[in-house]
């Protein structure tokens, strides 16, 4: 209660903030806690992947021959040679692979969002890619394997991996693609409507340049994730110890078949090889993503 | 080159929304008309209904005429992006394509319905740009993103890409909104400028502004939330400010509106 004789020291209200109580405080750093031991967790065991590759994997790397040599001619036990056959055909069977999915997904991507609204076919459309992009990869062998190989006849092949690959990515670009038309503002589809500009050139020369810097990233993020895909090599290609350029003919090596064929020889030379090929597999993707990084810079929307 | 525009019972839908009902005006050509009227009556409904924008909305659905110096704009023949080409359009907000320099956007309607010549295209540039008062500051950034000017330029740059196409008809839906009143005073002078060669319609929300721009000024009004937006009067601009036949436009004008 106030007597009249207000006191000038003491402030007329309660203050309108108070101090932190304890429980809060305590919260707070229990908070903390959880949060700093949840990042250790998952962070350790990444670093700890990525020091036993670089640990075992490097050594391989260091030398020369690793990257111009294939393992023709060697044994299992034989230490040397190198992991280009591999390095060329996972980059062929990529690029192929990239070479169908790509402009499919894309035109796929463009008809959902600026003409399929909601019709039938754009419906079945979505839910198709919904279901590819469950698929899991050995089944997408599978099926390329009953298809091109016992249906249509042709040899196991480079090219078959390419095809099942196909079905792995196609849904990636897909949803790249309609992820980064959905955000191009609908006002600019307006202003180039509002000119006279028909409907396919506005998406040929205001909508896709604008989006063009997400699909790009999208699409190598996604060729990156295929190129470790290792279920449907084992399905459809034979290994090679040699280079084969050649899609359509013989068996042909790539990495993560190399790290596969490698771990079951169990010698020390194969151990060796392992551990270089992972590593290489690695690089690449990560070479990839930077890539990535940079063509979104590249094609970036500037402002200045 | 500049048309008038005759609208005639335009009823306008969104889906099942019955958004604008039995509109009927006339625009004079080389004139200027402002849309006044609460939020949401209708007036860019309206606007977007004269150049046959409306229908881009999914499930949109426009019912009447609009002619063109007497020719349906709506007639089963007529050619939606013809249309749009010579009935210009300037939005609300200020949207230049982000990837194109100033230059390039100026000239995105001509470029991009095949024209190439590229001395041509420089001159309509100054052209344009110079008639939205705009060719002083920008003329040595040409090459600049269109996104690097600040607002007031970047309607002013969209002013000049509506009118670098040479339309008959300009439709400005609430074009001053987002500036200054440096920059509205600029587009307004602008507005006086292109009247000589445009019919101009004009959306806006500023009653001082529709005084000092329009010829005749159109008042929009919603009989109740929910219900379609009405036409409650279309005045020579001077008549509607000091002596409107309706109460209700009286009401909105005065500042007794809801
Ligand atoms: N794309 C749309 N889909 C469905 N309804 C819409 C759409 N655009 C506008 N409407 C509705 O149509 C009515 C008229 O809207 P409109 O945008 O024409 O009003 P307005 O008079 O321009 O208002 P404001 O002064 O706020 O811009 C409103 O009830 C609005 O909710
Ligand atoms: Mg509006």
């Amino acid at each position: 209660m106030r007597t009249d004789t207000a006191d000038v020291e003491q402030p007329a209200a309660d203050p309108a903030f108070q101090y932190l109580s304890l429980g809060r405080k305590l919260k707070n750093n229990a908070a903390t806690v959880v949060f700093t031991a949840a990042f250790l967790i998952a962070v350790v065991p990444l670093l700890w992947v990525l020091v036993t590759l670089l640990q075992r994997g490097l050594p391989p790397l260091l030398n020369a021959d690793w990257w111009n040599h294939s393992f023709y001619g060697l044994l299992p036990s034989d230490f040397g040679g190198g992991i280009y056959h591999a390095l060329v055909g996972t980059i062929e069977q990529a690029l192929v692979c990239a070479l169908f999915s790509v402009p499919l997904g894309v035109t796929v991507g463009i008809f959902l969002i600026e003409y399929g609204q909601n019709s039938r076919l754009a419906k079945t459309a979505t839910f198709m890619v919904d279901i590819l992009s469950g698929l899991p990869s050995i089944v997408a062998g599978l099926f390329i394997y009953a298809l091109w190989i016992t249906t249509f006849g042709f040899d196991r092949s480079g090219f078959a991996v390419s095809l099942s690959l196909v079905l792995l990515m196609l849904p990636l670009v897909v949803r790249t693609t309609e992820t980064m038309l959905r955000i191009v503002p609908d006002e600019l589809r307006e202003a180039s409507y509002a000119l006279g500009v028909p409907k396919w050139k506005t998406i040929l020369k205001v909508v896709l340049p604008t989006a063009l810097s997400g699909i790009v990233t999208g699409v190598m993020l996604g060729l990156a994730r295929i190129m470790g895909e290792t279920a449907p090599l084992l399905i459809l290609v034979g290994y090679s110890r040699a280079i084969n350029f050649n899609l359509f003919e013989g068996p042909m090596a790539s990495l993560p078949l190399t790290v596969y064929t490698a771990r079951k020889t169990s010698t020390e030379a194969g151990e060796y090889r392992m551990w270089g090929a992972a590593l290489t597999l690695v690089l690449l993707i990560m070479l990839i993503n930077l890539l990535a990084t940079l063509i979104s810079k590249f094609f970036a929307v500037k402002t200045k | 080159m500049a048309k008038r525009l005759d609208i005639k019972d335009l009823n306008l839908h969104y889906g099942k929304f019955h958004a604008v009902e039995d509109v009927t005006l006339q625009v004079q050509a080389r004139s200027v008309t402002s849309f006044i009227g609460p939020s949401g009556c209708g007036k860019s409904t309206v606007l977007r209904a004269l150049n046959r924008m409306h229908e881009v909305i999914a499930g949109a659905r426009v019912d009447g005429k609009v002619l063109l110096d007497g020719e349906d704009i709506y007639a089963p023949s007529v050619d939606p992006v013809q249309v749009r080409r010579t009935i210009g359009m300037v939005f609300q907000r200020a949207n230049p394509f982000p990837t194109m320099s100033i230059r390039d956007n100026v000239v995105a309607g001509l470029k991009l319905t095949g024209e190439k010549n590229k001395k041509k295209l420089d001159e309509i540039t100054e052209r344009s740009l110079r008639s939205a008062n705009l060719w002083e500051e920008v003329k040595d950034r040409l090459h600049k993103p269109g996104g690097s000017l600040s607002g007031g330029q970047q309607q002013r740059l969209c002013i000049a890409r509506a009118t670098a196409v040479q339309p008959d008809v300009l439709l400005m839906d609430e074009p001053c909104s987002a500036l200054d009143p440096i920059s509205t005073l600029a587009i307004e002078d602008l507005i006086a400028e292109l009247k000589k060669d445009y019919t101009i319609v004009i959306v806006t929300h500023n009653m001082q502004q529709a005084a000092r721009v329009s010829d005749q000024t159109a008042f929009f009004n919603l009989r109740a939330v929910g219900e379609p937006g009405q036409l409650v009067e279309i005045e020579e601009t001077g008549k509607l400010f000091s002596n409107p036949n309706q109460k209700a436009t009286e009401d909105y004008i005065s500042g007794r509106f809801g």
